[in-house]
């Protein structure tokens, strides 16, 4: 149980850190630059923020097989199917578009005439980014909550490109999938209140740093 | 001999099809306290945003100290940006402390070791006791006093103030009237001033200037503008019978 338990972690974690750190940068840019083709790419991630989780496994999965265009290629950088990397891409899929989407609006929120005066008070335009993103910081943490709250309950994408394999594949939430088939209940509704009891502390975790945030 | 610190020529700022102002010449000069009214829509925040390099004009140029600014040239170095700061008619705080606010400035410009300037400037502003507290929590005229005192710290060549005291009460009017006369005095930061108030423009400048739909009408030292106006329209302000 532990090890299902260190495995969804690993997993979730890594694909929300992986979010993160491609999402806030893309919604910082999205929500305060105006280009060409902003539009459709915000149209996208807008898609992307209620894409069905089996959805992105059959892409995923279509994507990564050995016939498919990715899994062809036998790079070391592309992880097979029912390996713990490939339920990482696909997670990072789902959250991507939460991240990125969440923080776009976060920024998009923060008052044009304050950044303005940032300016006026000598940043440049980096440092006029880290400001509208540091008075975002409370919608930002929201949309890394919003991120790994969409990954850590998944179970369609994992089950799909992970295959649910004991010791190997088998994340929380898959586990409690095959234990309720089995009719193993007890074990199901533990394993239930142990992911439940992740998120509590994540979320809580999160939150906690969002307040501490915003008091200041 | 008054030596210029900006010199604006034939400039032209227009939004689409809007022309929002249009200057044949201006001087601005260092030391100076020049107050610049007109109703709203005049083109008073909009002159203030090219002085302040945040904008590039549509045509002409601005020379500050003799670089220029114009729509060949739209961006001024940061170092010479940086020596011009505004303050704008509402507070715009960052959700921080009061000391974080005041002490922002000094950080973009990498200065870590700020405290003594940061703490002289709040006392100057009546804001010691409200050090630690949450920029959020201010009332309008403390935030207000907050945001000039976060321009002040870093002793700027040039203050450009649009509206300071626009919706305050007489108090906080007075403590931040009285910080831009002693900024101007002992440190002979050169204020531009825009206001609506003209009893503020005569309290504080020394030249007043009129701008009406987007044209400076008159500029002229303050006792002439208020006394003996040149321009009809600018003794139609000044007694109050311009509509707008």
């Amino acid at each position: 149980m532990l090890e299902v338990l260190l495995l969804s972690l690993r997993v979730s974690g890594t694909a929300l850190l992986c979010s993160s750190l491609l999402g806030i940068p893309l919604g910082v840019l999205l929500g305060l630059s105006r280009f060409p083709g902003r539009r459709p790419i915000v149209a996208l991630l807008y898609t992307g923020m209620g894409l069905p989780p089996v959805v992105v496994g059959l892409f995923v999965y279509l994507m990564l097989s050995r016939s498919g265009p990715l899994g062809r290629l036998h790079s070391p950088w592309i992880p097979p199917l029912f390996t713990p990397g490939a339920m990482v891409v696909a997670q990072i899929l789902i959250a991507l578009p939460l991240v990125a989407g969440f923080t776009m609006m976060a920024v998009l929120e923060v008052d044009p005439a304050l950044l303005q005066q940032v300016r006026s008070l000598g940043a440049t335009r980096w440092q006029t980014v880290l400001t509208a993103l540091a008075e975002a910081r409370g919608g930002v943490i929201m949309a890394i909550i919003a991120g790994f709250g969409g990954i850590i309950s998944e179970v369609g994408a994992v089950m799909m490109v992970g295959g649910n394999i004991a010791g190997q594949t088998r994340v929380l939430t898959t586990a409690i999938v095959l234990e309720t088939r089995k009719g193993a209940f007890d074990v199901a509704i533990a394993l239930g209140i142990i992911l439940l009891t992740v998120s509590l502390i994540a979320n809580v975790a999160m939150l906690r740093l969002q307040g501490r945030s915003l008091e200041r | 001999m008054k030596e210029p610190v900006y010199q604006v020529q034939g400039l032209v700022k227009e939004y689409g099809a809007r022309r929002a102002l249009a200057l044949d010449y201006l001087e601005i000069w260092r030391g100076e306290i020049c107050a610049l009214v007109g109703p709203s829509g005049a083109g008073k925040s909009t002159l203030l945003r090219l002085l302040n390099f945040l904008e590039p004009p549509t045509a002409g140029s601005i020379y500050f100290m003799g670089k220029e600014f114009s729509a060949a040239r739209p961006s001024m170095p940061l170092a010479w940006r940086r020596r011009v700061t505004c303050v704008a008619q509402r507070p715009l705080l960052l959700h921080r402390t009061v000391w974080d606010n005041v002490r922002f400035g000094l950080q973009l410009r990498g200065q870590r070791d700020g405290r003594a300037q940061v703490q002289a400037t709040l006392e100057l502003m009546g804001l010691t006791a409200m050090a630690r507290q949450p920029a959020a929590s201010l009332s309008g005229g403390e935030a207000q006093r907050v945001a000039l005192a976060r321009a002040m710290v870093l002793q700027p060549d040039v203050l450009l103030l649009d509206e300071p005291t626009a919706n305050l009460d007489p108090y906080n009017v007075a403590v931040i009237e009285q910080a831009i006369q002693t900024l101007n005095r002992e440190q002979g930061t050169t204020v531009v001033l825009v206001t609506h108030q003209i009893f503020q423009a005569r309290r504080l400048a020394h030249r007043v200037g009129l701008l009406l739909d987007g044209r400076l009408i008159e500029l002229s030292e303050v006792n002439t503008f208020f006394e003996r106006p040149r321009d009809p329209r600018t003794a139609a302000f000044v007694r109050g019978e311009m509509v707008y």
